[in-house]
């Protein structure tokens, strides 16, 4: 397939006429404009896009883009898109999945996608809660937290989206805040570039049932201070003054800070996204303070496709039979005069 | 190998009943399926039926460790695996007791008396030794010292252990029903040299085996007569022995070259559907795309994601896996996307009998799902004929832009029978829907005129971008609607083209008389059992029964009506409690239908089904 692109798109080339409809100040706005943003970025012609999203607020996504989409059913996006792009390896397939949507109910879809690294990105949008039946608990809640289906508090301990990618043997995973347009319009072109499967998990804020879940971190005022921005081969360093780094303790990461206890920018760890063992980027993944965004972790690796047309090729190759009819009449056959 | 005959007289008969039993690791399947092919190859019109515990190695000598194959032979027509045996082989005390019952009175039992042993006895819950205690006077049987004559040919074969010696015992019993039969051991020899071909010594050591047990009855007096089954008349052309998964798994094949696109199945193992699975992904050459996925959920929606793009995509299951596939079986008829899913029969509810047939999923395919969701269903009848169905799924799905699901069953799916050979070129034209370059004012939910299929557009084609989901559409732009109008028209419309499939769908043909008596109504597997019991009673004299099958089920084929008018009684004969009865009395409501039912696992047996009949006709 021919994958020079001639045409110049802009955003507005992948908004559709449909009105959207989230609540007003939803972040899920910013995501649609951020990927309206990168599609025109990535070098991949439009009629090749396909948005699969499954149920919940952010799955309505695939109306608001004009390209090819399927809003389906819950859970289920990650094991339609893995049929899609088995089908035709040549298209550039999204999943947009919530944190019920792709943990809950389609967890299992969810972790065989990643094991198997499939070239899809999943675009995650985590608010913590249930929007769209309006607000229960869900599996990223954290314990206590009152909903409507837990009014004195939640008492099941949440998954961490990252920590629970990676055991699946995620290849890609990166994170970001629902307020920072910019760098989350870089990371959807980065996710398209990576070939295998991409997870960005946003931490997207609901206005309506679970307002601010993410202020501590994201805030404007604190978030150069409570966020380290991870960069591939760059050292780990945060904070207003870019001061702050992580150091290796033993098995734990510590947070320094430069000039202190004779501590210099040297002996800040290297981020290096690309190292196939996952157990420092599950360390990074798992930091609460502070909250690591950016690329974790993206690692190369043979893809599913790949391996599958791989062997239908050599399969090919080697076969016999190139049409039906060479299958059917051959072996144990007999005439009847 | 000699061909003379010894002084043994030869009886011809117009067909026979074997069965070989034994223990699960007994090699009962490959026996049978050995007699079969050579028959086959012989000429005779066969059916075979394998019947093996679900357990993969169950206790060595144990009740439920049986595994069996029939084989049903014949210089006549045959129809089904047959009910009550000429020869029954068994290899241990297990294999007799479970099946003694199957031997018609004075006929042969073989059995290797080198399995009754006291512990053999115990654990098939003997109290004395059939051999020995007279209960088998009614039979004529025939006592082979099987394992220590198999063991003594061998002695002389470099390179066997003693496991690989007591297994190629079945040989030996095969050997001796060639001898029976008439029937040359050249078709197994050939088998060995394929089979083996990189292990020489096992070639020798089964051919020797084979060869010993075939002289053996040659020259034991115990054995009265050999039998010889003539050929039988058949269409001619070039034939294969075919079982019913391997035909389905063909038809899609062939399906796929014809339409060209590429077939993609997503599945997730489930008796008796997996031989499916099994066959497809052996058939890549073909760019067959097989995706074993992680649940049925993912297995269907897979399917769903890979006809989304243009593939010819199919998931295979057994009734618990078509149950959770409801949601999204919905989703792909919310959406009128093509999908084709194959529902093997088996044994329900919940677990229910996995390795025993049933067609109890009839319901469960015609409604369950949430919300007015009708789809197009059809019914594969004989093993041969699984290939029709699938090839006609796909031309279905293809054609009106509607999930199918193929209904096939595990005694149709696991027995076997002679295939005339199609070629895709003698198969019908498979058209499609897709639209291949943009043009104005097109719109996902336009509809052909004839069969109100949606048109097609594929993601990579320019111009045609668009969502699809399942959230109602409106009627003309494709796009989310509440509209109370629009819903009702929406839910009519597709109706209205399920029923419009009646103008693709052959008319309903019955079979033996036009009108008459009593009309017989069966769908699915069971066309065998109630077309040879129905011929049973032609042949008795009985001219006013007539039989109408279904390989449709919705829609329905349009003349239904005509053809239950013309019969005086009807009765409606299905492995469940009435399920097809219900459909029928729900869209004809001016019938008194009758019905007939069998919920044991088990195909109808002749007999019943003749007394039945009778009963009805008087």
């Amino acid at each position: 397939m021919d994958t020079t692109v001639e045409k110049k798109y802009t955003f507005k080339d992948f908004s559709s006429d449909q009105e959207v409809r989230w609540c007003p100040g939803c972040d899920d706005y910013v995501i649609l404009r951020a990927m309206q943003k990168a599609l025109p970025e990535m070098g991949v012609k439009k009629e090749d896009v396909v948005f699969i999203s499954g149920i919940g607020c952010s799955s309505r996504f695939p109306y608001y883009m004009d390209t090819y989409g399927m809003h389906s059913i819950h859970g289920r996006a990650p094991a339609i898109a893995t049929g899609t792009k088995l089908a035709n390896p040549d298209l550039s397939v999204w999943v947009i999945t919530g944190d019920g949507d792709s943990m809950a109910i389609g967890g299992n879809h969810f972790i065989h996608a990643l094991r198997r690294n499939v070239d899809l990105n999943i675009i995650l949008f985590n608010n913590e809660i249930y929007g769209l039946t309006k607000g229960q608990f869900s599996p990223t809640s954290v314990v206590g937290q009152k909903t409507k289906s837990s009014p004195y508090g939640n008492t099941q301990p949440p998954f961490s989206a990252g920590e629970l990618a990676i055991g699946a043997q995620a290849r890609f995973f990166a994170r970001i805040g629902g307020n920072t347009p910019k760098e989350m319009t870089q990371l959807f072109i980065e996710a398209e570039k990576f070939k295998g499967t991409s997870l960005i998990e946003v931490m997207q804020n609901c206005p309506i049932f679970n307002d601010g879940c993410y202020d501590e971190f994201t805030d404007k005022a604190v978030r150069a201070d409570k966020q380290l921005f991870v960069e591939h081969g760059k050292p780990m360093v945060f904070g207003k003054e870019r001061d702050k780094g992580l150091v290796l303790k033993g098995l734990k990461l510590e947070v320094v800070t430069i000039g202190e206890n004779g501590v210099t920018e040297d002996d800040i760890l290297v981020h290096d996204a690309k190292e196939p063992d996952p157990t420092l980027h599950q360390m990074l993944v798992r930091m609460y303070y502070p909250k690591v965004t950016g690329i974790i972790r993206s690692f190369d690796d043979v893809t599913l496709e790949e391996r599958k047309n791989d062997q239908i090729g050599a399969v090919k190759a080697n076969s016999k039979f190139s049409v039906t009819d060479d299958l059917f009449f051959s072996g144990d056959t007999y005439e009847v005069e | 190998m000699a061909t003379t005959k010894t002084n043994h007289q030869q009886e011809t008969l117009e067909a026979v009943i074997i069965r070989f039993v034994g223990d699960s690791g007994d090699g009962m399947q490959l026996t049978g399926t050995q007699f079969s092919d050579t028959s086959a190859m012989f000429g005779n019109d066969i059916a075979t039926f394998p019947n093996y515990p679900a357990e993969i190695r169950a206790p060595q000598g144990s009740l439920y460790g049986v595994s069996g194959f029939q084989v049903h032979i014949g210089s006549v027509e045959i129809s089904t695996p047959g009910d009550e045996v000429d020869l029954l082989v068994a290899m241990n005390p297990a294999g007799l007791k479970t099946n003694l019952h199957a031997v018609k009175p004075g006929h042969t039992i073989i059995v290797d008396t080198d399995a009754f042993t006291k512990k053999n006895l115990e654990k098939a819950q003997y109290e004395s030794n059939p051999l020995e205690d007279g209960s088998l006077e009614n039979y004529q049987v025939i006592e082979v010292t099987m394992t220590s004559l198999t063991k003594e040919t061998l002695k002389d074969v470099e390179g066997l252990d003693n496991k690989s010696i007591t297994r190629s015992k079945n040989m030996f019993a095969l050997g001796m029903v060639y001898w029976m039969y008439d029937r040359s051991t050249d078709h197994t020899i050939d088998f060995f040299k394929k089979k083996f071909s990189s292990k020489p010594h096992l070639i020798e050591a089964n051919t020797k085996v084979l060869n010993t047990g075939y002289y053996f009855a040659e020259t034991l007096e115990l054995i009265p007569n050999s039998y010889t089954v003539a050929p039988a008349k058949m269409a001619s052309g070039t034939y294969r022995i075919i079982m019913g998964n391997t035909a389905t798994a063909w038809g899609f094949l062939a399906a796929s070259e014809k339409c060209g696109l590429d077939l993609f199945l997503g599945s997730y193992p489930i008796t008796p559907a997996s031989d499916i699975l099994h066959e497809l992904a052996k058939h890549q050459h073909f760019g067959v795309k097989t995706f074993q996925a992680e649940d049925e959920i993912a297995g269907i929606t897979s399917a769903i994601g890979a006809s989304f793009a243009g593939s010819l995509a199919l998931t295979t299951t057994s009734g618990p896996g078509l149950a959770l596939k409801g949601e999204a079986l919905g989703l792909a008829m919310m959406i009128e996307m093509p999908l084709v899913v194959v529902n093997v029969q088996r044994g329900g509810p919940s677990t229910g009998l996995p390795t025993k047939t049933e067609q109890s999923d009839l319901l469960q395919t015609l409604y369950g799902r949430n919300g007015e969701s009708p789809i197009i269903v059809i019914a594969a009848s004989t093993p041969s004929n699984c290939f029709d169905f699938a090839y006609e799924a796909s031309k279905l799905t293809l054609e009106y832009m509607t999930p199918v699901v193929l209904l096939t069953d595990g005694y149709i799916a696991n027995g076997s029978a002679p295939w005339k050979i199609k070629s895709v070129k003698d198969m019908p034209e498979i058209n499609n829907n897709i639209i291949q370059v943009a043009k104005e004012n097109w719109h996902p939910y336009d509809r052909d005129e004839k069969t109100l299929a949606r048109s097609w557009a594929l993601p990579g084609t320019p111009g045609l971008e668009h969502r699809v989901g399942g959230l109602e559409k409106d009627r003309v732009s494709g796009n989310v609607s509440y509209v109370p109008d629009n819903h009702e028209y929406m839910v009519n419309i597709r109706a209205e083209k399920i029923k419009r499939a009646q103008n693709s769908i052959p008319e309903l043909v019955p079979e033996f008389a036009d009108e008459g008596d009593l009309l017989v109504i069966g769908w699915g597997g069971t066309y065998g059992s109630l077309y040879s019991s129905i011929k049973h009673l032609r042949e008795e004299g009985i001219k006013t029964i007539g039989f109408a099958h279904f390989n449709y089920i919705n829609p329905l084929p349009k003349n239904t009506v005509e053809v239950l008018k013309r019969f005086k009684k009807i009765v409606v004969c299905e492995l469940n409690s009435g399920q097809f009865a219900k459909v029928l009395k729900l869209n004809f409501n001016d019938f008194d239908i009758l019905q007939f039912n069998k919920i044991q696992g088990l195909p109808f047996g002749n007999e019943e089904l003749v007394q039945k009949f009778k009963q009805l006709l008087k």
